[in-house]
């Protein structure tokens, strides 16, 4: 890759050091995600059965449901859920999901919008490191 | 660049916890969210419509455990989505600590000073929204109702936002709260389905689940469908083209009240694109909801979203005096107020004398199953029919509202033939 570091937009503060799961396609939080376990459920997801928790999670855009919030806040709260998310296409429902998960249980997961190109390389690491002013360093 | 969100003195107030750590909290979530849409300023609304009281875990409880230990308050009048459990009758679902928690979280909506209608539909009840007023929707089949079939304003607020704004009463100016987001930029034209068909319960679920496969994040626009369409048709729209395609909005040229014709709908804008609805479209949708083979049916389902007035009008004089099979059970979920007025008409007696069972304050497609829901399942609802085979250890099978009556008396499939594949394919 060019550089193994770019700039993201800070949707929520925080830091984050950790592997990746690059999602192929949108995922919905609700119906295709179980907050109990962080595992996705959606049968048609290229990823089903994987995993989120202690992993930094890319995607590009969720699939958007009324639910989302609260499966994002639910899976923090046990500890199963993602240490960030890097998305193309900021989406309110992840940042209102984190933003109650740091406010109830004071556990604060950074969600940081990236750029289409930037989404790509990520393909290409293995892990990523997250500042708490919004630089995402690839390794 | 993004705009600069200005805020107004009472915004900044409630921001700066002037009014504890509860409206706080509330206003950071919506001053949030209107950055990410790049909203320039807050606006009022004037009514919500409430999804966070549907329990899916432990955080919905917390949420609104903490509002009610800092003295939260609604701002607006704020209605409440079904439950995941029936307050009605609790022995519904397995009991458990996820019933017990569903519950408790519903109660605690309730202390908040939600009004308990506990309906999907609550546009089914007198009060409801006017032409242009800006409102809190977050429950998919109602924020397209109320948008497209009422010409109220809202974007799809998810959990924790939607309580959010329904206690500051201001929600970001952005999206379908604004003129131009409400233009239709896809046209799906109906003249190639024959006429007897556009007037069809069934063909309506079937147009939304097609349409809004379809129409991605654009608006669309049906041209064609008939004067007599009703507010169930348009509900089945609503419902299948949120789920199939997340559309939050639809018009209806000559139908719905931002659409008197189809160059008012478009803004004066030429469409994107011109879909014409072929009969092949709305069979090859009848066959992927309708997954199950033909054969013994062990429940029938209606009332997703939840069953109106006139649905029960429609379907009490197919069951009077007639018995669901011993092998089927035929479940019909609504809303109190809808059950009341049916019961004070005596339908709901008749119904249940024919073994119907009418379940209130929750829907029958989620996880835990209902009691009694296994095997194969007949459906009215597209919606239904979409969302239930990951949800449910069921297979599913679609039909008309006649087709779903004559299969519980049946206990096994029984197929219409004025609706059959070749009828809808002849020429109109």
């Amino acid at each position: 890759m060019s550089k193994n570091w770019f700039q993201g937009e800070i949707l929520h503060a925080g830091d984050a050091n950790g592997p990746l799961l690059v999602l192929d396609e949108p995922l919905s939080f609700w119906g295709g995600f179980d907050p109990l376990t962080g595992t996705i459920l959606d049968q048609h997801h290229p990823q089903a059965g994987e995993t989120v928790g202690d992993k930094i999670l890319a995607l590009r855009e969720t699939r958007g449901s009324a639910g989302t919030p609260a499966a994002i806040a639910e899976a923090i709260r046990r500890g199963c859920g993602p240490l960030a998310f890097l998305l193309v296409k900021p989406d309110v429902n992840i940042v209102t999901g984190v933003s109650v998960a740091a406010h109830l249980y004071d556990k604060k997961v950074p969600v940081i919008a990236i750029l289409g190109n930037e989404f790509h390389q990520l393909q290409f690491v293995q892990t990523a490191k997250i500042s708490p002013d919004g630089l995402v360093t690839c390794r | 660049m993004k705009p600069d969100l200005h805020l107004d003195d009472h915004d900044q107030h409630l921001l700066d916890g002037g009014e504890g750590p509860a409206m706080q909290l509330a206003m950071k979530l919506v001053t949030q969210a209107a950055r990410i849409m790049d909203a320039e300023r807050l606006i009022d609304v004037s009514f919500a419509h409430i999804d966070a009281c549907f329990y899916s875990g432990r955080a919905h409880l917390d949420f609104v455990n903490y509002l009610l230990a800092h003295d939260a308050k609604l701002s607006v009048p704020s209605w409440t989505n079904t439950g995941l459990v029936s307050l009605a009758d609790p022995s519904l679902r397995e009991d458990g600590t996820i019933a017990h928690e569903a519950r408790e979280l519903m109660q605690a909506y309730e202390r908040l000073g939600c009004k308990p209608v506990w309906t999907c539909a609550p546009y089914q009840l007198p009060g409801r929204p006017n032409l242009g007023d800006h409102i809190v929707g977050s429950e998919s089949n109602a924020v397209t109702f109320y948008n497209s079939v009422i010409g109220a304003r809202t974007n799809k607020y998810g959990d924790f936002l939607d309580v959010a704004a329904a206690l500051t009463g201001r929600v970001p100016d952005a999206g379908l709260h604004r003129d131009q987001a409400r233009r239709a930029q896809l046209v799906f034209s109906l003249e190639n389905i024959p006429e007897f068909f556009r007037r069809e319960d069934l063909f309506f679920h079937l147009l939304g689940h097609f349409a809004g496969a379809r129409s991605g994040s654009r608006i669309p626009v049906f041209t064609g469908l008939p004067q007599s369409t009703s507010e169930d048709n348009l509900k089945a729209i609503s419902a299948a083209i949120a789920a199939s395609g997340g559309v939050a909005l639809f018009h209806a040229a000559g139908i719905t009240p931002e659409a008197p014709d189809l160059e008012t709908a478009c803004q004066g804008i030429d469409p994107e694109d011109i879909i014409p609805v072929m009969p092949a479209d709305l069979i090859a949708a009848r066959k992927s909801l309708s997954r199950a083979p033909d054969g013994v049916v062990n429940m029938v389902a209606l009332g997703t979203p939840h069953f109106s007035y006139t649905e029960f009008e429609a379907l009490t004089p197919l069951l009077e005096g007639r018995h669901v099979a011993a092998n089927c059970k035929l479940l019909i979920t609504t809303s109190r107020y809808v059950r009341d007025l049916i019961a004070a008409k005596g339908w709901q007696e008749l119904l249940e004398k024919s073994g119907a069972e009418i379940v209130v304050d929750t829907c029958s497609y989620f996880s835990p199953t209902l009691r009694g829901m296994t095997g194969r399942v007949m459906t009215n609802s597209a919606k239904w029919a979409y969302y239930a085979p990951g949800m449910l250890p069921v297979e599913v099978t679609f039909g008309s509202l006649r087709e779903c009556a004559e299969t519980a008396i049946a206990g096994e499939n029984w197929r219409d033939r004025a609706l059959a594949d070749a009828k809808i394919g002849a020429a109109s």
